[in-house]
Parts: C-alpha cells; sequence; structure tokens
C-alpha cells in the first residue's frame, strides 16, 4: 500500500476542485487516468463498447462523488484502477451468467473470468511499474534487443539494465502469484486491495505486497544489485 | 562454481527470461541452471512472469472517447465552472497531442518531424515542436496573469523591438512576382516570436523529452482553467503576428496544436484524427475572419497589380471601389458558406453579386491557411473569375506563422 504521506498533492488538489464542479479538473482527470482505466476495461472486457461504456461509467462515478476517494487509503490511481477492475469483472460474469444456458455448470467459466482478470491485473501492474522498469521491459521484450543493446539505448550500465529486468519481473511474478492466491478462496473478493503506489515513485514499493508469497530472498539481491 | 559466478549468473535470470541474452551468455546460463536448485527456481518464476506480458495489445482509445466521458459526465452534474466553449478545441487538441507523445518511446523522441509554413519548412524534434508550442502559448499565459514559460530575454535582444498595433503579416516589400513571397521576413513582430521561441528552446534544451512534455502539458492545462475561472474571452493577447481576443487565440492555437501534432505523428508514423466537426468549425471561421489580413498582406507583397496575370487584378478593382467579394463554401464536417470581402479589410457594401465562389474540404482550408498544403494543387470547386480564387487560395498559406529560427 502507498503510505498516505507519499500520496501527491495532485491527487487531493485534484480532489477539492472536482468538488467544486471544475470542468477542467474533470478533464485533466481524464487525461491522467483514462489510459489505464479503458486500458484495464478492455482487457478484461476484450470489447471495445463494453470498454468505453465503462470508462464513461467510472469517470461519471468521480465526477458525481468525488468524496468516495479517500486520500488516506492510497492514490487516486490505485482507487480507480481496483474500481475499474472490480466494475468489469462483475459486468464480465454478468454476462457470462446471460450467455450460459442455465442446465450447464459455472466451472469452467468461472475459471474463464479468473484467467482473464489475472491477465488483466498482471498487464495493470505492467503498467503501473516504474517508470526506468517498464521502459527497460518494454524496449528489450517488445522490440527484441538483448540487454546489452538495450543498456546502449538507454544510456545505462548493463549491470544496471539487468537488475531493471529481473526486479521488474519479479514483481510481476509476486503480483501473479498473489493474485491466483486472492483467486483461490473468494474470485471475487479483490476489490478492496488497492495493490501498492500505481504511480510508480518507488521501485520497492509494490514487492511489499509480497509476504503472501514465497519470494524468497530475492529483495536483498535485487537491491544489492541495484547498488553495484 | 563459485559465488561470484553463481551471482553473476543469476544475475543474468531477468534479461534471460525477457529472451535478451547473447547466445553464448545464455548457453552458460541454461548449464548453470541444471546444477542450481536456486536460480532454477527463480528463472521458473521468472519466465512464467514474462510470459504474461505477451499479452495482447490493450484495446485501442478511440480519440472520441474523450468528449463522450465528458459529455456523459457532464449530463450528470453539471460543471459549476465550465470551460468556455472557445476554450473547448484547444482542450481537446491539446489532449491529442498529449495521448501521441504518451506513446512515443526513446527512439521515437530522436525522430525530426518537418513543419512547413509558407517560408519553408522547419525540421524539429518532438521536444521541440512542443518548446514552440509553449512559447507561442505563453503569450495566452501573459494574457491570464499566468507566469510566462520563456526566460527573460538579454537586455539587447530584438524582443524589444516588438510593435503590435494592428500588424498584417509581415512580409517582403520588394517582391516582383505576383506569388507568394517564399522568403522569411526579416525584422518586424515575428521577430520577437521567433526570439522567445529561441530562448525557451535553449532553456530546455538539456531536458528529457517527457519533462518538456510535462511542463507544455502543466501550461495547457493552466491555460485552460485560467480561462474556465474567468472566461472574459475579449481580452485582448498579443501574438506577435496579430492582436486577437482571447476567444479566437485560444482557436489559433488549437489549430496550431493540431497542425504540428500531425506533423509529429507523420514522423513516428502513427495515425493522427483530425478535430472534432464543432471543432473544426470554430477553426474554420476563425480562419475566414483572418482571411482579410491575409490579402492585405498578399497585396502588400505586391508592387503593382500590373503584374498581376489574367483579369484586371483586385487591387485594380480596390482602386475604383468596387466591392468585389467571393463566395466561400466550405464542405465536409465543418460545411458552411461565407461571403469573402476581397479589396483588403475595407470591404464595399453588401449586396453585390460575388466576382467568384470556391468549394473547399474545412479541414483542407485549415491545413492550407498553416501552409501544410500547395495552393497551386488542392483541389478546388471554382466559380467565376479564377484570379479571385487564386489569390484567396495564395492569401491562405500567409497566415501561417513565420517562426524559423
Amino acid at each position: 500500500m502507498a503510505t498516505p504521506d507519499r500520496i501527491p498533492r495532485w491527487d487531493e488538489q485534484l480532489q477539492r476542485r472536482l468538488a467544486r464542479g471544475e470542468e477542467t479538473a474533470l478533464g485533466e482527470l481524464y487525461d491522467r487516468l483514462s489510459p489505464m482505466v479503458h486500458g484495464l476495461a478492455g482487457r478484461i472486457l476484450a470489447d471495445q463498447v463494453a470498454a468505453d461504456q465503462l470508462t464513461r461509467e467510472i469517470f461519471a462515478q468521480v465526477w458525481e462523488h468525488p468524496e468516495d476517494f479517500d486520500p488516506a487509503q492510497g492514490s487516486l490511481r490505485s482507487w480507480l484502477g481496483a474500481l475499474t477492475h472490480r466494475r468489469a469483472v462483475e459486468r464480465l460474469r454478468a454476462r457470462r451468467d446471460a450467455e450460459r444456458a442455465p442446465e450447464r455448470g459455472t466451472g469452467a467459466t468461472e475459471e474463464e473470468i479468473r484467467a482473464v482478470a489475472t491477465a488483466a491485473r498482471v498487464q495493470y501492474v505492467v503498467d503501473s511499474l516504474p517508470q526506468p522498469l517498464r521502459e527497460t521491459i518494454a524496449v528489450t521484450y517488445y522490440d527484441g534487443r538483448t540487454y546489452q543493446e538495450t543498456a546502449r539505448l538507454l544510456g545505462i550500465s548493463e549491470q544496471a539494465a539487468k537488475q531493471r529486468m529481473r526486479l521488474g519481473l519479479e514483481l510481476l511474478a509476486t503480483e501473479l502469484a498473489d493474485e491466483r492466491a486472492r483467486q483461490e478462496p473468494h474470485p471475487s473478493r479483490r476489490d478492496g486491495d488497492g495493490h501498492g503506489d500505481g504511480d510508480g515513485h518507488d521501485d520497492g514499493n509494490t514487492a511489499d505486497d509480497g509476504h503472501r508469497t514465497g519470494r524468497g530472498d530475492c529483495d536483498c539481491d535485487c537491491d544489492e544489485g541495484e547498488r553495484t | 562454481m563459485n559465488e561470484e559466478r553463481h551471482d553473476a549468473l543469476r544475475s543474468l535470470l531477468g534479461a534471460w527470461s525477457l529472451g535478451a541474452c547473447p547466445p553464448r551468455e545464455s548457453a552458460e546460463l541454461e548449464r548453470h541452471l541444471r546444477g542450481c536448485a536456486e536460480c532454477t527456481e527463480e528463472a521458473a518464476r521468472l519466465r512464467d512472469a514474462a510470459g504474461w506480458l505477451s499479452l495482447d495489445e490493450p484495446l485501442d482509445q478511440p480519440g472520441s472517447l474523450r468528449q463522450q466521458v465528458l459529455d456523459w459526465c457532464l449530463a450528470r452534474r453539471p460543471a459549476e465552472l465550465p470551460v468556455p466553449a472557445w476554450g473547448m478545441p484547444y482542450t481537446a487538441e491539446t489532449a491529442k497531442l498529449d495521448a501521441l507523445l504518451r506513446d512515443l518511446g526513446p527512439e521515437e523522441w530522436q525522430e525530426v518531424a518537418e513543419l512547413p509554413w509558407h517560408g519553408g519548412a522547419e525540421l524539429l524534434r518532438p521536444a521541440e515542436v512542443l518548446g514552440r508550442l509553449t512559447a507561442v502559448d505563453g503569450f495566452l499565459a501573459l494574457a491570464l496573469g499566468l507566469p510566462d514559460p520563456v526566460p527573460a530575454a538579454a537586455p539587447s535582444a530584438p524582443a524589444r523591438a516588438r510593435v503590435v498595433e494592428r500588424r498584417v503579416p509581415p512580409q517582403e516589400a520588394a517582391v516582383p512576382a505576383p506569388r507568394v513571397p517564399r522568403v522569411p521576413p526579416q525584422g518586424g513582430p515575428s521577430t520577437a516570436v521567433t526570439a522567445r521561441t529561441a530562448r525557451l528552446l535553449a532553456d530546455q534544451a538539456g531536458l528529457p523529452p517527457q519533462s518538456v512534455r510535462a511542463r507544455w502539458r502543466q501550461q495547457t492545462h493552466d491555460l485552460v482553467r485560467g480561462a474556465a475561472l474567468a472566461p472574459q474571452g475579449s481580452t485582448p493577447v498579443d501574438l506577435g503576428f496579430a492582436v486577437l481576443p482571447l476567444r479566437d487565440a485560444f482557436v489559433d492555437r488549437a489549430l496550431e496544436c493540431f497542425v504540428h501534432g500531425e506533423d509529429v505523428a507523420r514522423a513516428v508514423a502513427y495515425p493522427y484524427d483530425p478535430p472534432a466537426p464543432q471543432h473544426l468549425r470554430q477553426m474554420v471561421e476563425l480562419v475566414v475572419r483572418l482571411l482579410p489580413r491575409a490579402l492585405a498582406g498578399l497585396r502588400a507583397a505586391r508592387p503593382q497589380p500590373a503584374g498581376a496575370p489574367g483579369t484586371a487584378g483586385p487591387a485594380g478593382a480596390t482602386a475604383v471601389r468596387e466591392p468585389r467579394r467571393l463566395r466561400l463554401v466550405v464542405d465536409g464536417p465543418a460545411a458552411g458558406e461565407w461571403l469573402v470581402p476581397l479589396g483588403g479589410e475595407q470591404a464595399g457594401p453588401p449586396g453585390g453579386e460575388p466576382v467568384a465562389s470556391m468549394v473547399l474540404d474545412g479541414l483542407e482550408l485549415c491545413q492550407l491557411a498553416a501552409a501544410h498544403r500547395d495552393p497551386d494543387r488542392l483541389p478546388v470547386g471554382e466559380h467565376g473569375d479564377r484570379a479571385a480564387v487564386r489569390e484567396v487560395l495564395h492569401a491562405l498559406p500567409l497566415l501561417s506563422r513565420p517562426r524559423a529560427l
């Protein structure tokens, strides 16, 4: 979880401006967070119209009830991420229920929903990774570079490039294990957990969620590596 | 295997999981994995995580969604402090450019965009394009009482030579051919504009592109907010080439942002949507309102009407005080019809038959006004006095700002 003293002032100022009815605050909120909201909705719902519609509803909710956001609980980004995720999964489940013939079981469908939700969640974590880690992974993996080429491109040492890749994947692996563990008992009970600092101010922050999983000694190694 | 070697190989696990190790290092690491349970466990976990990276790209966020979402929200709870209608094109165009910039990778920030204007073309990187937009937007900031993004000039800088009132677009006085003058103007108010831009570009030269983007974006947000909190559309804004009321200046800047956003998009081979129809309509209206100034500028650049080809030149018509007007029909999403006085800014009495009609697309009209189209090659439906149509077509690019450094 993000600690309250690290919440950017932007969140609270924006909340006040939304409460005052400033249209520009709504526009700025949209510009800052719509890629996340729409991306998450799109990944879960896999349907352009449904994703657009959910995006509309999420922003309308904040615009109509800016007071629902509690800055003490985390960043606006993580709050909106959790809200979007919950609503999208609810909608997906409703859609599957409507499509399902009444006599058929729910097992496979529930599993599908879980897989989609997990994928979306992980992607959300990718999007929320601290910028240096995200950038390093993106230019390496999506553009098919070696770590040496990435290091040259970004003007960092090869050691730093390797470390960023390892730490970034470690954060993803943690989220993935976390997500799977959460889904086992209660596949739908996941919204209360704004998972860390979506604004990515702190490389180590998301890893704080990792206590539930066997992530072993990696934190130490990574921290050491980052310094060498 | 000593411990040092183990650590070295282990540090490769992230890169290896992303398929980013050269073959020799991969082979060595894979041999090591067969004998090291600790590394094998981590390798499996990271590999699994990397597998999730190859998810499909998310759905594209359609550009029109922004307006749909905001309209939807505002219908449910009207804004107490709305953005004035004349601020909307600027809001939308800056948001669109920002969305493009969000997706640029480090290499794309190094691409060079070509920015044509009526005196030639400039070659700028995306961050420099932003610097230029920021510098000129700074005139609106000054009018709204916001800080100037441009650092103060050194005392001897030519910026102080600015003369503002009722300027026509600056042109060379002695160009013999009846063509659009293709030389950058010397001196005059544009020098102040380009000097400002140069100072801002020098000031931001050492910044990473994302910081330049953040500065530009913050100013665009501050400008719209300033306009929304105290919507005084008639406040005069000195844009260097002209003094426009704030409401027009915002539309002018929206058009400029669109045009240069498209320049950047072209350089990085991304698609870029045209302005929304209602915003394009505001831009077309502004261009039509500014057209008489451009015509006057074109005329000022010609020493004698006798040099004009074809019929008696429009300057000759002005001499006998005939009310010559042209019917400008814009089709496409911003469709409309205007009567443009051809006699410079002193129009004759209304009612006379237009000497010519021309039909063109609204987006093309705006792009021509930004000198992004060739007036001799633009598809235009024309009827009547051909010379008058040519004159309007050649005057429009003069509205593009001189900005060569």
